[in-house]
């Protein structure tokens, strides 16, 4: 079945036109978990993090594994979207979008959270290297330091990333709308008329983003593991925490991908759009990463328990056989166990088996990062401080907060941009005519290269 | 010439009597968290006596170990803070800057020794606690880190007084609050630059030793571990 621009145009925009009371009443359901947060927040701001379950010596839990649950979900998008862009996977087309929305929400949830993680969050501005009149910068030794200034680049280049290609999106929207909202998205699509100068622009800008974004991405996730890796707390002084973030991020990123393309299938019925194939091969990608992850915890857990250091053993055997045993062994059925078999068997691997098997390696990352930070604080060295720590009302609120506003981000967007690029997938119709409609301004130029792609349902 | 300020501790000689926590909270103006608060963990003391059971009855032997800031020369605690609240001053202290500190608490997760504490909430003290708080030193607010100084009031006092007097600081003229409260003198405070001192003689004596030392530290607490 082939459609014509004209249908797929139409297709992709309406849910920018119409919404369904579902809709606004999932939007209602989402604000409301944001507003719980807020107000959480405002009264953690006034009483101090003492809501919180913290004590001495854990003081990160709940927060801090949530900040790197969030940066992890947010390596889905944009260094996805580049590389299958860089490798001209023609697949790719209505994937990327959603993916590279994921990124720019997640780190903006993960760029909220240490500041309200910090004792005196109205002093956050301490970190930023502003001229001040004491002559204080910020510690350029701290990791916190470098997490500062990587989140904010990975923010900048990945959303410039997400922006680029909604350009001629926005002009299409322009052109098909009245009033207020042809005059708000003629501001936002920059004067695009759609000539060969401005597409062989676009396709330069977003070649060299996505060449860029990649190592930056990389760098975002070891930086973050450099939180751990460079204190010398039990289990997180390693060398292996660099790596073992990013694939693990990927690997969240991914799952995470897969749901919130398979809502947007379902609610906004883009059945047609977003394929059993795209499910397939980013089932494959998961895949990878769960034999990676796998690979990746048990280099880690054989070298520790074979080094026997008494310290590290103590965070070792509290993980692998006391308090936290049942978390661990969760995690990993959660991320192994049930997610390889439906991914690796073709029959199992399709839209729902991709569903369950992401569903659980979302639930198996968040206590993965749960498990790397809390245990080893818990049990460092001197036995007579060990802890104990259990998290409170607020930090789940937070925590149901922070995937509120993910949700609500996210349904905004889709209210607001066509959630698969347009442009993309009509460039990808075989044999698509160089100029599509006369009543769009979008065109493709003849010898671009990018009109010889099929879109894979079509072939 | 510059001072080491040190401190030695004498495992032999402590009785795990918390006369030098009592000392502490009274001169630093550390707030009692109270049962609710101690229970969850929050009890902040910038010297504790850890104590630890050795043996199986009858032959158990109950061993007191004080701990404070070691005041680490290779202090881990310092490079991770992000915005300078935690330095090391020229006299190797461990300082702690309060109106710098945003409260990440990086520092705290990053001591080994666990001996850095955050404020959960505003300080409170019971009244008439409230009366005797110490005007040298400053009262924390809620969301910052505070932790051990060494009395550094009491050194900058001492330091002031022997300067106006033109002459050089005497060893064992000051104490920090835990040494000068140590009836069985377990604590041993001074200059470790003066090779004369208590101190000095205790910290290179063939019993000395560090807690975590395998760390590379650096601490400038010494501890001369128990003989029997």
């Amino acid at each position: 079945m082939k459609k014509t621009p004209e249908q797929i145009q139409q297709d992709l925009l309406r849910p920018m036109f119409h919404s369904s009371a579902r809709y606004w009443v999932a939007v209602a359901l989402a604000s409301c978990l944001v507003l719980a947060g807020a107000c959480t927040f405002l009264y953690q701001v006034y009483t101090g993090i003492g809501i919180w379950g913290l004590d001495s010596p854990v003081f990160w839990a709940f927060d801090i594994t949530n900040f790197v649950f969030w940066i992890g979900i947010s390596h889905a998008g944009t260094l996805i979207s580049a590389i299958l862009r860089l490798a001209n996977a023609t697949w790719r087309r209505p994937v990327t979008r959603c993916a590279e929305a994921i990124t720019v929400f997640a780190v903006s949830i993960g760029a909220i959270i240490p500041v309200c993680h910090i004792g005196r969050p109205w002093l956050a501005y301490y970190l930023i290297p502003y001229p001040s009149e004491r002559h204080i910068w910020p510690n350029f030794r701290s990791p916190l330091a470098w997490d500062f200034f990587a989140i904010i680049t990975y923010l900048t280049g990945s959303t410039t990333f997400l922006l680029l290609p909604m350009i001629p999106d926005w002009a299409a929207v322009r052109d098909t709308s009245t009033g207020l909202r042809k005059r708000i998205y003629g501001i936002l699509c920059l004067g695009w008329r759609g000539t060969p100068r401005q597409w062989h622009r676009l396709e330069t800008a977003m070649h060299v983003m996505a060449i860029v974004i990649v190592p930056v991405a990389v760098s975002v996730h070891t930086i973050v593991s450099w939180d751990f890796a460079m204190t010398p707390v039990p289990m997180w002084r390693s060398t292996i925490f660099g790596p073992y973030f990013v694939v693990g991020a990927i690997f969240s990123g991914i799952a995470a991908l897969i749901l919130a393309m398979a809502l947007l299938r379902k609610f906004l019925h883009l059945e047609e759009y977003l394929q059993p194939i795209h499910f397939q091969n980013l089932g494959k990608l998961l895949l990878t990463m769960s034999a990676l992850w796998f690979y990746f915890t048990f280099a880690e857990r054989l070298t520790t328990w074979y080094a026997n250091e008494p310290s590290e053993m103590a965070v070792f055997w509290t993980t692998i056989r006391q308090n936290f045993a049942p978390l661990f062994w969760t995690m990993v059925v959660c991320n192994f166990i049930i997610p390889v078999p439906i991914l690796a068997i073709r029959k199992l691997r399709t839209i729902t088996g991709t569903c369950i098997a992401s569903a659980t390696i979302v639930v198996g990352m968040w206590i993965e990062r749960f498990l790397i930070i809390v245990p080893a604080l818990e049990h460092k060295y001197l036995p007579y401080t060990y802890g104990h720590y259990r998290p409170t009302w607020a930090e789940i609120t937070l925590m149901a907060s922070s995937f509120g506003f993910m949700v609500l981000l996210y349904l905004l967007f889709a209210k607001f941009v066509p959630v698969i690029s347009v442009w993309e997938l009509k460039a990808g119709l075989h044999g698509a005519p160089a100029t599509p409609h006369a009543s769009t301004v979008i065109s493709v130029p003849v010898g671009s290269g990018i009109e010889d792609n099929p879109l894979p349902g079509d072939v | 010439m510059a001072h080491k300020w040190a401190m030695v501790v004498d495992l032999d000689r402590c009785t795990g009597c918390e006369a030098c926590v009592v000392a502490c909270h009274a001169e630093n103006n550390i707030p009692t968290a109270g049962d609710d608060q101690a229970a969850r963990g929050r009890a902040n003391h910038w010297i504790r006596v850890e104590s630890y059971w050795e043996g199986e009855y009858p032959d158990a032997r109950l061993r007191f170990q004080p701990v404070m800031c070691q005041q680490c020369d290779d202090a881990p605690c310092e490079p991770v803070c992000p915005v300078f609240a935690t330095y090391h001053t020229a006299e190797g202290l461990n300082a702690q800057v309060y109106n710098r500190c945003v409260g990440t608490r990086f520092c705290a997760n990053a001591c080994p020794y666990t001996v850095r504490f955050f404020n959960f909430y505003n300080p409170v003290w019971d009244k008439p606690l409230n009366l005797q708080l110490n005007p040298d030193v400053s009262v924390r607010s809620v969301g910052i880190m505070e932790k051990c100084t060494f009395c550094v009031q009491r050194i900058r006092a001492a330091e002031v007084q022997a300067e106006g007097e033109k002459r050089d600081l005497k060893d064992g003229e000051f104490n920090p609050a835990c040494v000068q409260s140590c009836s069985p003198k377990a604590l041993v405070f001074g200059d470790l630059n003066d090779p004369n001192s208590e101190v000095s003689r205790l910290a290179n004596s063939n019993r000395s030793t560090k807690l975590l030392g395998e760390l590379g530290t650096l601490p400038n607490v010494t501890y001369l571990p128990r003989g029997v």
